[in-house]
């Protein structure tokens, strides 16, 4: 007992906090793109923060619930709705047995996660439920939801709790209209020219439309141009590397990035802002502001700890 | 802090450290990693996630919400003192049979000269060591490419590769195991599926197997792939 799908829309996937250990052998770690949204959804439920759930782009699917169960809409706003009500998101919501959840138009941000009640009943591929597109593997069947699949529930919510007044406090989330990503200097940074580097920090990027779960490619007023132009020997890259291809437009891979890359990295996007640059589609506008390493641990830090924090009001909401 | 003479290191991002052991592939460079490598599968430091051997880099992925950069150079450094200095190294021969008819057989032919005859001919006559593996599942990173056939990458990556499909990218060479973006240059296609999960060991390649490609036939090409998806 689960939910089925209706209708796809636009790319809808499975998806916990990644698949880690087995990028040595090419394995992508893939999982949510924006994780604060996919840990916040889950936190409102009282569930464990990795649990997996549905991850929607723009366009979100229309979801059949054959079973009651206990939902929560986190991340960018794309006009949730049940039975063509307006629903709330960033709260626990009760949605019954043979009601439709579906989606509008995007209001902000572009990809929405709905979190489930204890998480989706998916078996685990090398450790986690998250849907590996180019692999393949994990989530449901290895690819994006279809029409006709029926995804079922871990666990049946059993409360007697249908209503929830209480909200969170979102000031935790990134507004998603902020343009300025922080990054901290790629291993190749000093080797980019002066020109470049100016463009780097200074210039607007724009996402163009081949953006994707992979990589980010951005197109901007002038090239990034590398002063020693010769090739260079494949290396390990992650979630935020900046790499820059011969031609001078910069890619930015996202979640499902292949593990390896033989571009030079002019910077990697700190940890704390992938959620906000997770939320940024094709055609918006971008800037890059260096920070320094220890900035960069310092705010994934005061996150984490307004997260718990958010984390034990809600579990006092539950007692 | 100094880890080593031979070894530098720095960031990549806020979690995770490269340690570079040299600037060009070489048989030594890689064996070094990979005793570097035996040694991190035997470590257990709360914090550091996992890592991944490169042609001349090991990159440390850890959680900065429990380990520091500065403790994780720590670890690598007391990790790096304490590693034997010969480990045994198993190594397979592996062939792999390639139909040479790849999109960009003719733009590394002019690019270095040769026929496209020559350039199948110098392919298929080499041994390669797998380097790494990465970049996709599956996909090896191969060592051993005779210079004169090297040619640079693409200058923007194509959307989509085949499986199967053999390119050249610099001095490398290798061989892309399922559909994907890149920027090789394309020369052939193998038949062999060199990533199943449905196979006890879905990775048809490792690091430190001898790789030989062999030409094909169309016809053979075919024959080898249907056999491949299950007759």
């Amino acid at each position: 007992m689960g939910v089925r799908v209706i209708k796809t829309g636009l790319l809808t996937t499975i998806q916990d906090l990644g698949r880690s250990g087995f990028r040595k052998y090419g394995i992508a770690v893939s999982g949510a793109i924006d994780t604060l949204a996919l840990r916040l959804g889950n936190s409102i439920l009282g569930n464990n923060e990795d649990e997996a759930g549905i991850e929607c782009t723009s366009l979100g699917p229309t979801l059949y619930f054959d079973e009651g169960q206990l939902v929560c809409i986190t991340g960018a706003d794309l006009s949730p709705s049940v039975d063509n009500m307006s629903v709330a998101m960033w709260k626990p919501v009760f949605i019954a047995a043979g009601s439709v959840l579906s989606f509008g138009k995007p209001k902000s941000g572009c990809r929405s996660y709905i979190c489930f009640y204890r998480g989706l009943d998916v078996p685990e591929v090398l450790g986690s439920k998250s849907t590996y597109l180019k692999g393949r593997i994990g989530g449901w069947k290895g690819r994006a939801l279809k029409k006709q699949d029926e995804i079922k529930f871990c666990r049946p919510y059993v409360g007697s709790k249908r209503e929830f007044r209480w909200c969170i406090d979102t000031s935790i989330y990134p507004d998603l209209s902020e343009r300025s990503i922080r990054v901290t200097e790629g291993p190749h940074f000093a080797q980019f020219d002066s020109p470049s580097l100016l463009n780097f920090l200074f210039n607007t990027f724009t996402l163009s439309n081949e953006s994707d779960r992979m990589g980010y490619r951005l197109e901007s007023e002038g090239p990034l141009r590398i002063k020693d132009q010769r090739e260079q020997l494949s290396t390990a890259v992650s979630f935020g590397t900046i790499q820059v291809p011969p031609q001078g437009n910069a890619i930015i891979l996202m979640a499902d990035h292949p593990t390896t890359g033989g571009y030079p990295v002019i910077g990697q996007v700190a940890t704390v802002d992938l959620p906000l640059l997770a939320q940024k589609t094709p055609q918006d506008q971008i800037t890059f502001e260096l920070i320094a390493l220890t900035e960069a641990h310092g705010l994934l830090k005061n996150k984490n700890t307004q997260l718990n924090q958010l984390k034990r009001t809600i579990a006092l909401k539950y007692e | 802090m100094n880890l080593s003479d031979s070894i530098k290191y720095y960031p990549l991002g806020d979690h995770a450290v490269v340690l570079c052991f040299g600037d060009v592939i070489s048989k030594e460079v890689n064996n070094r990693i990979r005793n570097v490598a035996a040694c991190m599968d035997n470590m257990n430091t709360l914090g550091i996630i996992e890592y991944v051997p490169a042609y001349t880099t090991i990159t440390i992925y850890y959680d900065p919400l429990t380990i520091g950069y500065e403790a994780v150079l720590i670890v690598i450094q007391h990790l790096l003192e304490n590693i034997p200095s010969c480990l045994e190294q198993q190594s397979l021969e592996k062939i792999i049979p390639v139909f040479y008819n790849g999109p960009d057989l003719a733009d590394v032919a002019r690019y270095t000269g040769l026929s496209q005859e020559q350039v199948i001919r110098i392919h298929s006559e080499s041994e390669y060591l797998v380097y790494m593996i990465g970049f996709a599942p599956g996909f090896p990173y191969l060592g051993g490419m005779d210079k004169r056939i090297a040619a640079p990458r693409k200058e923007v990556p194509r959307l989509k590769i085949e499986a199967g499909s053999v390119g050249i990218a610099g001095e490398q060479t290798g061989v892309y195991p399922m559909e994907t973006p890149g920027g090789w240059q394309i020369i052939g296609q193998t038949p062999l599926q060199l990533f199943n999960m449905n196979r006890d060991k879905p990775s048809f390649l490792g690091v430190g197997d001898r790789v030989r490609f062999e030409p094909i036939g169309y016809d053979e090409f075919l024959h080898i792939r249907k056999i491949e998806n299950g007759g």
